[in-house]
């Protein structure tokens, strides 16, 4: 049973990541992605300092406006600043990460709660000690679970009723200028919902491997389809592919689950990789026999 | 102050061996990171520093111990492929280069946390202290470390010193350096080793993450203050050396806080300081130098506003004139037109007698220049270019204010003008 509802947590969190990543990606902003994962640091410090939980709202609303925040230097340095934009987002997010390493340092001393390890690679193996019993005996899932699907619940009511806003946005940012969208708007809230989302999932899966859900499995669905759509369904299976997977091999060889689930996505995408390149090179063949 | 004079007389070995660790550490990786920057390759960095971690696993699998050698060694190769599975995956399929490095970047890290996870658990040798490469231990350094670093800073240094025209040709117009003969590939490769290298050397004081920032922030500083690559080079050296010692002194000095955070924050507290304070192209002297050029150009306004009065072109009378009178010939924001006139009186090229104000002979004079400036340039679109006489009146409206006094001579002379034109369109 535990183990059904570790796969059904992360699998929220591939979700989650997955949709939201495919927008990320179209939009050539992996690393800043990558940039916020890092950024939310402080904010959950600060804000675990100050609430003294976990679960807090206080927590979620402080780590996610530090993961905006970051984007907002970013984009201070590389337009205002002149800083050159792959050097402005590596600035930012290692100023950040290291001001949330000496908080740690500082005003976490001893604390079991947030320290290093969990910074890399979440507590996913604790996630069932934190449960949710309801009439004292009936047990209905690990509350971390319940975190996720009300993000989740956010992330897929905001892509739903945005879809046309994301769309314009991913593809064709100067005519959605043009016909007088708020483009900066919808920028920042997309940011936004990145940050939340990191931010939720850094008890699970950490700061620094939920790159790896970002990233990876849109990536990977990039690579199999054009279509938006489709894209953000494959990203999802993918995902979630990555997540089962992941979860059997690191109980199997007694390994850091969350990274074995990346391991997996990243042996994914190569293998999808792969795959097309054959079935490409096979159909240039399958050309240039019919043109002989 | 009793901690600060204690680091400074490096009576202790150990403060002697971080010291110098960390020089070594940040010369290194400031000289190849200023090669990335200029290659907008930076965040490659920062995909080699996470692709280390598996490698320096390998590399302890394979050896059973902590040997810096052997670990190196791991790091190297498994830098090394990420380097070149971001290229392939960019130069094969349609995704991005950033999609290229996140995808490779966390997969790698993945496989070392795997990796480390699996050494840890299965309990074998000593491996206390592969962690130290996560977040970083500068206090770790042994003295058999410091040997290894120099060596690699020295492999560097003279790497870049003897292939220095090669190394920067290929920074700045890669194309042309092949065209031209040079062996662009090898010439990659060679800096992407000694990237790799740089990065393997100073991981296991900063850490995979923090790493990213001695490659990529010291060259971003210096770049705000020279366009010359010797000093931006040094510049970048110089800022991440004084970071890494400035680090290391504080958590010298404060036992509980860590060193690599700190030399981090440290440069971007540099770094930040720059972007606001530095020459030309800092904000300060961005915003002085834009609001001198605003002022001129007003001031100037005003001055062939008032050249056109009707009563200008009469030298025996004075010329008396007020707002109003210029504002019923051009439109002047009032608050603008207030301060122009006042700079221009302080200038002495107006006086005010009442209400009213009193052009001077010099006021005359500058007067006179500015249109002359203004109709020379219509001359010249009028009389070189296929311009309309209706369109040349814009074009002369900017130039006008930054025509340098050798460039009218010259415009006299190509025209044979001698004087104001005539002619105002």
């Amino acid at each position: 049973m535990n183990d059904f509802f570790t796969i059904l947590t992360a699998s929220i969190v591939a979700i989650n990541c997955a949709l939201l990543g495919v927008f990320l990606l179209l939009r050539k902003m992996a690393m800043v992605g990558d940039a916020i994962s890092h950024a939310v640091l402080p904010g959950i410090v600060i804000a675990y300092y100050f609430s003294g939980e976990k679960g807090s709202v206080l927590l979620l609303v402080g780590a996610t406006l530090s993961g905006v925040l970051a984007t907002f230097v970013i984009d201070l340095f590389s337009r205002k600043a002149r800083v050159q934009g792959d050097a402005a987002i590596g600035m930012t997010y290692t100023l950040l990460f290291a001001v949330g390493m000496i908080l740690i340092a500082t005003l976490m001393q001893g604390n079991a709660d947030i320290d290093q390890e969990c910074v890399l690679y979440g507590d996913i193996a604790l996630v069932n000690m934190d449960k949710i019993i309801i009439d004292d005996n009936l047990y209905i899932g690990p509350r971390a679970l319940y975190t996720e699907l009300v993000a989740g619940l956010v992330v897929f009511g905001s892509i739903i009723v945005g879809f046309k806003g994301f769309k314009l946005l991913s593809f064709n940012e100067d005519f959605a200028k043009s016909v007088g969208i708020k483009t900066s708007r919808w920028h920042y809230y997309l940011m936004g919902l990145v940050a939340l989302t990191t931010v939720v999932a850094f008890e699970v899966v950490g700061a620094v491997l939920v790159v790896g859900f970002l990233i990876i499995p849109p990536a990977t669905a990039q690579l199999v389809t054009h279509k938006l759509k489709a894209m953000l369904v494959w990203a999802c299976v993918f995902g979630v592919l990555a997540v089962i997977a992941g979860y059997m091999a690191a109980v199997y060889f007694n390994v850091s689950i969350t990274g074995a689930m990346v391991t997996v996505s990243g042996s994914v995408f190569a293998l999808v990789f792969g795959i097309m390149r054959l079935r490409r090179s096979k159909s240039a063949k399958s050309v240039i026999a019919a043109e002989i | 102050m009793h901690s600060f004079t204690d680091f400074f007389s490096f009576s202790n070995a150990n403060v002697v061996y971080v010291v110098l660790g960390m020089i070594c550490i940040n010369a290194s990786s400031a000289l190849v990171g200023t090669f990335a920057f200029l290659r907008k390759r930076s965040l490659i960095g920062d995909a080699v520093a996470h692709s280390l971690l598996p490698g320096i696993c390998f590399g302890y699998l394979v050896a059973g111990e902590k040997n810096p050698v052997l670990l190196l060694a791991g790091a190297f190769l498994t830098g090394w492929i990420s380097i070149f599975l971001v290229d392939y995956i960019v130069r094969h399929s349609r995704l991005k280069q950033d999609t290229a490095i996140g995808v490779v970047l966390s997969s790698f890290f993945a496989l070392g946390v795997v990796l480390l996870t699996y050494i840890q658990k299965t309990g074998s040798g000593n491996h206390a202290g592969l962690d130290h490469f996560l977040f970083g231990q500068a206090a770790a350094i042994t003295r058999d470390e410091v040997s290894l670093f120099v060596v690699i800073l020295v492999i560097i240094l003279t790497v870049v010193v003897v292939f220095y025209r090669q190394l920067v040709l290929l920074s700045f117009n890669p194309e042309y350096a092949a065209t031209i003969g040079l062996p662009v590939r090898l010439f990659e490769f060679v800096l992407t080793s000694l990237t790799v290298l740089a990065i393997a050397a100073g991981i296991q004081a900063l850490g995979v993450i923090l790493i990213s920032a001695l490659i990529i922030t010291p060259a971003a500083a210096a770049r705000l203050w020279t366009h010359n690559l010797k000093w931006l080079m040094l510049l970048a050296v110089v800022i991440s050396i004084f970071c890494g010692v400035t680090g290391a002194y504080i958590s010298y000095a404060r036992t509980a806080m860590p060193t690599g955070p700190w030399v981090v924050v440290t440069l971007s507290l540099i770094t930040l300081g720059s972007i606001c304070f530095a020459p030309r192209r800092g904000f300060v002297s961005r915003y002085y130098i834009r609001r001198k050029n605003s002022r001129k150009i007003t001031d100037e306004n005003i001055l062939k506003t008032i050249f056109k009065l009707p009563g200008f072109q009469n030298q025996d009378t004075e010329l008396t004139f007020t707002r109003v009178n210029l504002t019923e010939i051009r439109p002047f924001d009032t608050k603008e037109l207030h301060r122009g006139i006042d700079r221009l009186i302080r200038r002495g090229l107006i006086q005010k007698s009442g209400d009213d104000f009193v052009m001077t002979t010099s006021g005359r004079k500058e007067s006179a220049r500015i249109v002359k400036l203004h109709r020379l340039w219509e001359q010249y679109l009028l009389r070189r270019t296929r311009i309309d006489t209706d369109h040349v009146h814009s074009g002369a409206e900017a130039i006008e204010h930054i025509i340098t006094p050798e460039i009218e001579a010259e415009l006299e002379r190509e025209l044979g003008i001698k004087g104001i034109p005539e002619d105002d369109y």
